[in-house]
């Protein structure tokens, strides 16, 4: 029987030759995510009799939510996680400025095509570009695939979403998510597994890729994925090359043995069909992701204040095209920057984007979440208007129930900055050449 | 059997992790459950966590709990004593968190429809219904190994583990 890249995912994980939609399973992931959050999962796996975890080695976890700690409380959360890593031998273990968990699993190679991760936060499916099931799950069942090693999962039905054609100059793959949760809604993957698929993927970078799949997680699905294609793998074997240079062959190798591909006959519950080519630069509205409008429908509304960063856009490709419009010109609102990860902020540092950033009056931030869910600096105060690249807009999540947050692509934020409205980034490359 | 009746707090669509329980108190509020009582629903309802009562249910459009994964969001109800979630749908990362923390989750649209804050309501867990002045309305029941982990009280009871005070 032909099956989804999902259903190959969870047959692999659950040991067995098939899986249906509907059917609970129970899975055995390759890896299990946690951030900040580790120390209350691992006060709740004090409760369970095991006391050890049962796999070491499959556990993953990065200080990312709040780095470095701002408080006092933070920074003994921070310790309790160390003292918790070193007493358990959890070797995947990133220290507070690596950067978000979701892009430092993939820049490291502990998740890669394949493999299943079951992550202690919501935009778990982010994985699911490199070819990987990704899934968030809550903290005690965390505390309890520590102890077990396994978890049920209801395997899901499968949306495909098919991408043709290529998007249009200063469109990327942000809009193009902006675009499927305003016209599906934030419930309409709910449950669902999200596939990608067609000849438009090619021309999509894999930067571009993750946030295809971290960007689901607003749309309700369970997990998001593509099969691995040679874009897939040129950026596994420079970046593990990097990361991990001792053995990078041999995991390589791994991921080629362990690489799914869905059935050409494979039965999906939904399929939508997207013209890239039709897609335009969309911002989403307070306080909801499906409040979405075009760009070209939100003129001058002023802003405060802009965040370019989180696991959804703080990668190299997000800050060269906010270091693009905002080279040689002064910000009128602030901007506030924070690369996804380590390396990123190394190479945005090695090509001149974060001096750009920097001479325009932008604030750089240790590589991590920030203020995206209200936990850490750059909140906002009541009646401010954000513009951010990051993922939710909802009421108070960047720390003020009486602020606005508004979502869109890395350049209409820096666009936006400079211009202190919200605004098309060609309008402000146009301003700025006429002078 | 006697059964209860529940006091009704009604919701809309949409209603996110973020307005149930903030994300500025993640990594500072866990376990102590004053204190998750105290921020249920802040951002949503500013009235709810002093008025709530043992024993009332949450009754909520689509979608109820998307967002975040944070497990305050299910613990905060509990710890303010709620005793069941009614919604026509729920995020599935708050509906899976809500069962491993013995929270009861009820996917029921027609009476979701039939009910407004303040009502009474009856919940039949044997016979999978719910009443509402006088008029029955059925919801599915769960797949029996979920069922299990429900009944134990969460999936930490279920595997043998004490819950947290």
């Amino acid at each position: 029987m032909s099956m989804t890249l999902t259903e190959k995912l969870l047959a692999r994980a659950s040991r067995r030759e098939r899986v249906t939609p509907g059917e609970i399973i129970i899975v055995e992931p390759d890896v299990v995510l946690s951030h900040d959050n580790s120390a209350a999962i691992a006060t709740i796996f004090g409760q369970l009799p095991q006391g050890r975890v049962k796999h070491p080695d499959r556990l993953a976890i990065t200080l990312d939510h709040a780095v470095p700690p701002p408080t006092v409380k933070h920074a003994r959360n921070h310790a309790e996680i160390r003292r918790f890593v070193r007493e358990q031998g959890i070797e995947n273990f990133f220290e507070v400025g690596r950067g978000i968990c979701h892009q430092v699993l993939c820049e490291e190679g502990a998740v890669g095509p394949g493999l299943t991760l079951l992550g202690a936060d919501s935009h778990s499916p982010h994985c699911g570009w490199l070819g990987s099931f990704g899934a968030g799950i809550g903290r005690s069942e965390t505390a309890a695939l520590w102890a077990t090693g396994e978890l049920w999962l209801r395997v899901p039905e499968t949306m495909r979403i098919e991408l043709n054609g290529s998007l249009a100059i200063g469109v990327t793959a942000k809009d193009l998510t902006l675009h499927l949760i305003g016209l599906l809604s934030a419930d309409g993957a709910t449950y669902m597994a999200v596939e990608f698929a067609g000849d438009g993927l090619a021309g999509i970078s894999p930067d571009s890729r993750a946030v295809l799949t971290n960007m689901m997680a607003e749309m309700g699905a369970k997990n998001a994925c593509m099969a691995p294609d040679e874009v897939t793998w040129a950026w596994l074997e420079a970046n593990l090359a990097r990361t991990r240079p001792r053995d990078f062959r041999e995991r390589l190798n791994y991921f080629r043995q362990a690489a799914l591909y869905p059935d050409p006959d494979a039965k999906y519950a939904l399929n939508h069909v997207v013209d890239l080519s039709q897609i335009e630069p969309m911002v989403s509205c307070p306080h909801a992701v499906d409040k979405v409008k075009p760009l070209s429908a939100l003129r001058s509304k002023t802003v405060d204040v802009g965040f370019i960063g989180t696991c959804t856009n703080g990668r190299l490709e997000d800050i060269a095209s906010a270091a693009e419009v905002v080279r040689g010109k002064k910000l009128a609102a602030r901007l506030l920057v924070i690369p996804a990860s380590s390396l990123v902020l190394r190479d945005a540092v090695a090509a001149g984007y974060i001096a750009d950033l920097i001479d325009a009056g932008a604030t750089i931030g240790t590589p991590g979440c920030g203020p995206c869910m209200g936990n850490h600096m750059g909140v906002l105060a009541p009646g401010e208007v954000c513009i951010s690249s990051a993922n939710r807009n909802f009421q108070g999540r960047m720390g003020e129930r009486d602020a606005e947050i508004y979502l869109a692509n890395p350049a209409v934020v820096a666009a936006s900055c400079v211009a202190g409205k919200i605004i098309h980034p060609a309008e402000v490359v146009r301003a700025g050449d006429a002078k | 059997m006697t059964r209860t009746a529940h006091r009704v707090w009604k919701y809309g669509d949409n209603v996110n992790t973020d307005v149930i329980f903030p994300g500025k108190y993640t990594y500072t509020v866990s376990h102590d459950r004053a204190a998750l009582a105290r921020h249920a629903l802040e951002d949503l309802d500013p009235v709810f966590a002093e008025g709530v009562s043992r024993g009332d249910v949450i009754v909520a459009g689509r979608n109820w709990g998307n967002g975040s994964s944070r497990e305050q969001a299910v613990t905060c109800l509990i710890a303010a004593g709620v005793h069941a979630v009614i919604a026509v749908s729920f995020a599935r990362i708050y509906y899976r968190n809500a069962i491993n923390s013995g929270l009861l989750v009820i996917e029921c649209a027609d009476a979701v429809e039939a009910v407004e804050s303040g009502d009474d309501i009856e919940i039949d867990l044997a016979a999978t219904r719910i009443l509402v002045a006088g008029q029955s309305y059925a919801f599915p029941s769960l797949p029996p190994q979920v069922l299990e982990i429900l009944d134990a009280g969460g999936i930490i009871p279920w595997l043998g583990g004490r819950t947290l005070a």
